[in-house]
């Protein structure tokens, strides 16, 4: 985790020249999910797979598999609605809180 | 064997490129630095050099593609003036805290408005924040010297900075003089290859250059790169020294010409400490008046005690500005000066000069009225008026 | 400063003033000479006045000032002569070469009482007749070596040799013209100052 080496107690020392990051995908670190005030849920038998809600979603939240959406990754998801609106078949609806 | 020529201030630059044979070179065209990219792009319509020349549709532009470049890995650099470093201006300081070992040939030359095209240091010093080792040249010797010196400083582990070279629009840059030129193989050797050890194009190692950073990390980046200028001191001196080994001629944070024993000083950056040279021998030759020159070479990091320590037995200075800052008090150049000699408990009286702005002249004969000045200040113990002009007109 | 020899140029946008300063700095640094040769710029176009400058001299020069009290003058285009004091701050120890088609008798009266030597050269006569063209620019050259005598001719002549070779290679055939033009130069200059013409 790149966040035990530097984080917000670091000393100036220890801050890489030019904050340079030497991982991929670090933001999987970050949870946004803390952001979420409206929390979507996905209702699988209104599901029909047709995976219209993935590409919408603006923090990669929707996991797929063998070609199928699995439930949201909610550590990252922000609860932005997006994939409600987006799915022709009611499978998401938003809920009030986390 | 050193090869005697004679060039201008730009072929002397443009000349420099060709031997390093660095990698990136976007530029966009600004007077009086056009010929540099002009020169560096016939060279490589030649077939002399191998450097990929990026020619983009501004100066905003060809930093923000010499950053790239240099993030990527290559040795990258570019040249411009005046307002083409004023496009710059978001990316000098990207590039700085990128911490991109990037190379600028500046040509000096005043900023607008009004528009003017001849030399001023308005432009660097305006940029002198943006976290760049400056280096300025006295003459076309002393800038193509220069610039073959800055990858190195710019390149060292402890450094990680990029570097201004700057010289005097016009006066040097469209001048030609006299020049003693490295061998092409001494330089090859000496300058290297840039390896860098972290780069965008390594296949080896995920990198991300230039992230976000909130205020938890924004000011420990900035201690960081304060510390990448203190080291570049020690550096700056070790490349001098390899290049005194190399040519013979030897560079430090200014040169102290005939100060030893002065009593009076000037210091100045650029072309017009050659005019005091003249100056000071006049003098010192008609007179025996002790006068003395303290030519700023490296304004970025800034050699404080050692300008203060140079200073310390004179009576009285006059420090020169070719750019206002409109504090409405000193100069970029009188202001630091000044805090030195401060620092230093110095006794020094002392006087700031603005001189030669939009490219106005300054003759051997104003820096003899300088001397006289400064002798009066001395003896009187009384400055009239802190800020004064060379050659303005006046009622 | 004293072994320093200072020359202004004064000509037209496009007409070669600057091109000559440099060309007798490239001719008088192959001679040995530590030299200076740089333009006044101002937002000039073609056809307006411009000047430029030479300092030649034994020693190396530092000084980046412009020159205001010039050992030489060189007046490329008499036209000048009315709209600018060519002969400003000029050494009166020193000289003035015009080059122009008139009489010297015509222009004197346009040098502001100037007491120093002044010299006429009808360069584009000299050209039609070496060249069969009109390049004013190696006469004048010669004309200036010959009076300043910054450089000894026969070396002067050695180095445009050597210098026209290298920028005639591809056709040698003008090369003999050109030597010729600077020959005849100097043979005009001798006359003039063994005419005792000077004022």
């Amino acid at each position: 985790m790149i966040s035990e080496r530097i984080n917000e107690n670091s000393p100036w020392q220890d801050i890489t020249e030019g904050n340079k990051i030497f991982e991929a995908a670090t933001s999987k670190e970050f949870c946004t999910g803390e952001w979420r005030t409206s929390t979507p849920v996905w209702e699988q038998e209104k599901c029909k797979q047709c995976l219209l809600c993935t590409p919408v979603c603006p923090d990669s939240s929707i996991p797929v598999c063998d070609q199928k959406r699995e439930d949201f990754d909610y550590d990252h998801c922000k609860g932005c609605g997006i994939c409600a609106k987006v799915c022709p078949f009611g499978a998401i609806t938003m809920k009030e809180g986390k | 064997m050193a090869v005697r020529e004679r060039l201008s201030g730009n072929e002397a630059v443009a000349y420099a490129i060709k031997q390093i044979n660095p990698d990136v070179m976007p530029a966009f065209p600004i007077t009086p630095s056009t010929e540099i990219p002009q020169y560096v792009a016939n060279y490589i319509a030649n077939g002399e050099i191998d450097t990929e020349f990026i020619p983009v549709e501004s100066e905003h532009s060809a930093m923000s593609a010499t950053v790239g470049a240099s993030a990527a890995g290559a040795r990258a650099l570019t040249a411009t003036s005046s307002c083409g470093l004023a496009l710059m201006w978001e990316e000098l300081y990207v590039a700085a805290s990128n911490r991109l070992p990037i190379v600028l040939a500046l040509v000096n030359r005043a900023l607008s408005g009004p528009i003017n095209i001849n030399a001023d240091h308005s432009d660097s010093m305006g940029a002198r924040d943006s976290g760049w080792i400056q280096i300025y040249a006295e003459s076309n010797q002393e800038v193509y010297d220069n610039f073959l010196q800055a990858f190195l400083i710019a390149e060292h582990k402890d450094v990680m900075l990029p570097v201004m070279i700057c010289q005097d629009g016009f006066i040097t840059s469209h001048g030609v003089e006299n020049i003693l030129l490295v061998e092409d193989d001494q330089v090859k050797e000496f300058v290297g290859e840039r390896e860098p050890e972290h780069y965008l194009l390594n296949p080896n190692e995920t990198l991300a250059v230039g992230p976000y950073a909130v205020s938890s990390y924004y000011m420990e980046t900035k201690r960081g790169q304060r510390e990448a200028m203190i080291n570049a001191r020690k550096v700056i001196l070790e490349v001098a020294d390899r290049f005194q080994a190399m040519t013979g001629r030897q560079y430090g944070f200014f040169e102290a010409y005939r100060l030893e024993d002065a009593d009076y000083a000037v210091v100045i950056i650029g072309s017009a400490a050659g005019t005091c040279k003249a100056a000071i021998e006049q003098i010192r030759n008609t007179t025996g008046k002790k006068v003395g020159l303290l030519k700023i070479r490296v304004f970025r990091p800034f050699p404080e005690e050692e300008i203060a320590a140079a200073l310390a037995h004179v009576k009285a200075v006059a420090i020169l500005d070719r750019s206002e800052m409109f504090s409405a008090t000193s100069g970029p150049l009188g202001a630091e000066v000044r805090a030195a000699l401060y620092q230093a408990k110095g006794t020094a009286e002392t006087v700031n000069y603005f001189y030669g702005l939009g490219g106005r002249d300054i003759t051997v004969e104003d820096f003899c009225q300088v001397y006289e000045n400064l002798e009066k200040i001395a003896t009187e113990h009384k400055v009239t008026d802190m800020y004064e002009y060379i050659g303005l007109r006046t009622k | 400063m004293e072994n320093t020899v200072e020359i202004r140029w004064h000509g037209r946008g496009g007409q070669g003033a600057k091109t000559a300063a440099l060309l007798l700095a490239d001719v008088a640094f192959k001679g040995g000479k530590y030299v200076q040769g740089f333009p006044e710029y101002g937002p000039e176009r073609m056809g307006a006045p411009i000047t430029a400058y030479n300092r030649i001299s034994a020693e190396p020069v530092t000084v980046h000032s412009n020159i205001y009290d010039p050992d030489y003058v060189v007046v490329v285009d008499d036209g000048l002569l009315e709209s600018t004091d060519v002969t400003h701050g000029l050494k009166e120890t020193g000289a003035i070469i015009i080059n122009t088609e008139k009489e010297k008798e015509a222009l004197l009266p346009l040098l502001h009482g100037y007491r120093g030597e002044v010299y006429t050269l009808d360069a584009k006569a000299i050209s039609m007749q070496a060249l069969g063209k009109n390049y004013p620019n190696s006469p004048m050259l010669a004309a200036v070596v010959a009076v300043s005598g910054v450089m000894e001719q026969e070396e002067f002549l050695k180095e445009m040799l050597d210098s026209f070779r290298h920028k005639f290679a591809k056709k040698p055939e003008v090369i003999d013209g050109n030597m010729k033009a600077l020959e005849l130069t100097f043979a005009e200059i001798t006359k003039a100052k063994k005419g005792g013409v000077n004022p």
